[in-house]
């Protein structure tokens, strides 16, 4: 196993956050909070853990990846980007008509998407049938997914999480972006989901409980959870809505709404970044 | 096009007078069942998924020679549809099969989403469809499916007529790259088709030839069509029967052919005849070549409890009703 550098990979979390802020305000439009609260699991998954081929996106022994909040789509895309999936050029299309970079995760469109996702509550189910595929013909390849803490108030998602321990699907490791906050308000007043991690053990997964933006425990809890066998591991990540940025953090108000021009050139402020010459350049 | 000599041979119609059928019966849900476990043999990328329902819909035959590549989900359709959908991304061919209420009306969005929207390549074939389910009543039987369905882009519907209709049409979709609905049903259907007749998707056939008019059926009111177009024949009119198994893509120039050479159009359906096989042609019929037309089946309600028999005949899908409606249609063309 290589040994993970943190603080690249913090580095690469802080250029997907200013990616995620350039381009939702280049779009007018889209998910802030939830796109900045998976910055740092999505940064881990793409640039440490998850063995994957920008240039060979058909490989079939590739890990596979199924953002099943599929509204934190730019996080994903920013992410596929500076892997190589497809040029920075793109990112400046987000949204618009034609675009590679549709509002909601698509296969069809994005190199690197592996499924279509944006209906809250699916992307488990999905999840399980690539990983007991990748069973059935014996490849290495693991399966991630993140869900949004809202969307496990769908009942998809517990049907899905009875089948992953049913069929003892080890390949699978699943987070919850447990950022506490939903379109309408804070989860526990819309419809509260604890005890989470009780449930998902009272379902049959391994369950791992850590701070979604510490990187050196996000590394730890993917690492640890390769060597679970006979059952899926869960991977409960406490993190905070619009994390980076002061102005978005932990604000249901920004669920759905992009940076303004001000918002924005105070957040790059904040974040100590320039983003001139976005999105060719990277901050550093 | 494909155009069948029906009947077959002597041994399909009683030996009275013809008019009676007393062709051999076979569920289509049995052929489904021995097609898919055979396919299985020969396609190791098949597999199949149940939710609680695999003796019904016959999917066990195949469990029971594939353990390995079968999974029972439980009674989670969705869940199933979405698991489907990930077999499939991973180069997978999934078969998913429930009842036809389950598959098209709970796992909706599902199936919107995480199959057709991707065109995945996910094959549904739903049993128990339309209202000869019978005595379980409204809540299992489905007047809905077919229109839930083809509305969907990338969907393909196909409602097979008989058990070998049913083979060949399981043998055909493998072949094809996409998601399929296929509806079939829980009775005893007759055997309408020739043993070595081949399914073709998009294509429409023609059971019996006629000028008068068109019924255009699928399913199980092919061979209810067939009988009332006998009925009619007594009284000297003929009547072309055309069996539209594939509801979409739906065989439009075989429909327009017909209105233009029959004048007058039929269509039968178990279905709701709000956005099923009627509407469907209606719309072709409309657009194309507009002539007399009615269309035959449930009439905007729901089913209820009774035997497969007494429910068409209370609904009024029997070929005697199919015929009274095909006298209406050409009594509207000769005015």
């Amino acid at each position: 196993m290589t040994e993970p550098n943190i603080e690249n990979l913090k580095r690469w979390a802080k250029q997907l956050r200013v990616d995620v802020l350039m381009m939702l305000n280049k779009a007018k439009s889209g998910h802030t909070g939830g796109s900045l609260s998976a910055a740092d699991i999505v940064t881990a998954l793409y640039f440490y853990k998850m063995r994957h081929r920008p240039k060979e996106t058909k490989w079939q022994d590739r890990d596979r990846f199924v953002l099943s909040k599929g509204h934190a789509a730019p996080i994903q895309y920013a992410a596929l980007c500076r892997c190589g999936y497809f040029p920075p050029k793109e990112l400046l299309t987000l949204r618009r008509l034609g675009t590679i970079l549709q509002g909601h995760p698509d296969m069809k469109c994005t190199p690197g998407v592996e499924v279509c996702t944006g209906s809250l509550g699916q992307g488990l189910s999905m999840a399980n049938g690539m990983a007991l595929a990748l069973r059935l013909d014996k490849r290495p390849s693991r399966v991630y997914a993140i869900l949004g803490d809202g969307e496990v108030e769908e009942g998809q998602v517990w049907e899905a999480a009875m089948t992953s321990a049913h069929y003892k699907i080890d390949n699978l490791c699943a987070f919850v972006d447990f950022n506490g906050f939903q379109i309408d308000g804070a989860v526990t007043d819309i419809m509260n989901i604890e005890p989470l991690s009780q449930k998902w053990k009272a379902f049959g997964w391994h369950v791992l409980m850590i701070d979604g933006h510490d990187m050196g425990q996000i590394v730890k809890a993917l690492d640890d959870a390769e060597t679970i066998k006979g059952q899926p591991t869960m991977i409960i990540a406490r993190t905070v809505k619009g994390k980076g940025v002061s102005i978005f953090e932990g604000k249901y108000q920004y669920h759905g709404v992009p940076p303004s021009d001000d918002e924005l050139k105070k957040s790059l402020e904040e974040l100590g970044v320039s983003a001139e010459g976005w999105p060719e350049k990277l901050i550093w | 096009m494909v155009k069948i000599q029906w009947p077959m041979d002597s041994n399909q119609l009683s030996a009275s007078k013809g008019e009676k059928l007393m062709a051999k019966l076979i569920a289509p849900r049995d052929a489904y069942g021995e097609a898919l476990s055979g396919l299985g043999d020969t396609n190791k990328d098949i597999v199949v998924l149940d939710a609680d329902l695999s003796g019904s819909t016959k999917t066990n035959i195949f469990a029971k020679k594939f353990p390995d590549r079968f999974f029972n989900m439980g009674v989670s359709e969705a869940d199933m549809m979405g698991t489907a959908a990930g077999l499939a991304a991973a180069g997978k061919i999934p078969f998913a099969s429930t009842f036809a209420i389950f598959a098209s009306g709970r796992a909706w969005e599902q199936v919107r989403q995480s199959i057709a929207y991707p065109k995945f390549n996910v094959k549904i074939v739903a049993s128990h469809s339309g209202i000869t389910v019978g005595e379980d009543g409204a809540s299992h039987q489905t007047v809905e499916d077919i229109s839930l369905m083809r509305v969907i882009p990338n969907m393909t519907v196909i409602v097979p007529c008989d058990a070998i209709e049913t083979r060949s049409v399981i043998q055909e979709i493998v072949k094809y790259n996409g998601p399929v609905y296929v509806r079939l049903a829980r009775g005893k259907f007759p055997v309408v088709m020739p043993e070595d007749y081949k399914f073709s998707i998009g294509r429409g056939v023609i059971m019996r030839d006629g000028k008068d008019a068109t019924i255009i059926a699928a399913g199980l009111m092919v061979s209810h069509a067939l009988e009332a177009a006998g009925m009619l024949e007594k009284d000297g009119m003929k009547v072309r029967v055309i069996n539209m198994s594939t509801i979409k893509p739906l065989d439009r120039d075989l429909i327009i052919r017909a209105a233009r050479e029959t004048g007058a159009i039929v269509t039968a359906e178990e279905h709701s005849i709000i956005g099923g096989l009627g509407e469907a042609v209606a719309g072709v019929v409309a657009e194309e070549c507009p002539v007399p037309m009615k269309r035959v089946g449930m009439q905007d309600v729901f089913g209820q409890s009774g035997t497969a028999e007494e429910l068409l005949a209370h609904y009024t899908l029997m070929p005697s009703d199919i015929a009274k409606v095909v006298r209406e249609v050409i009594a509207k063309k000769q005015k």
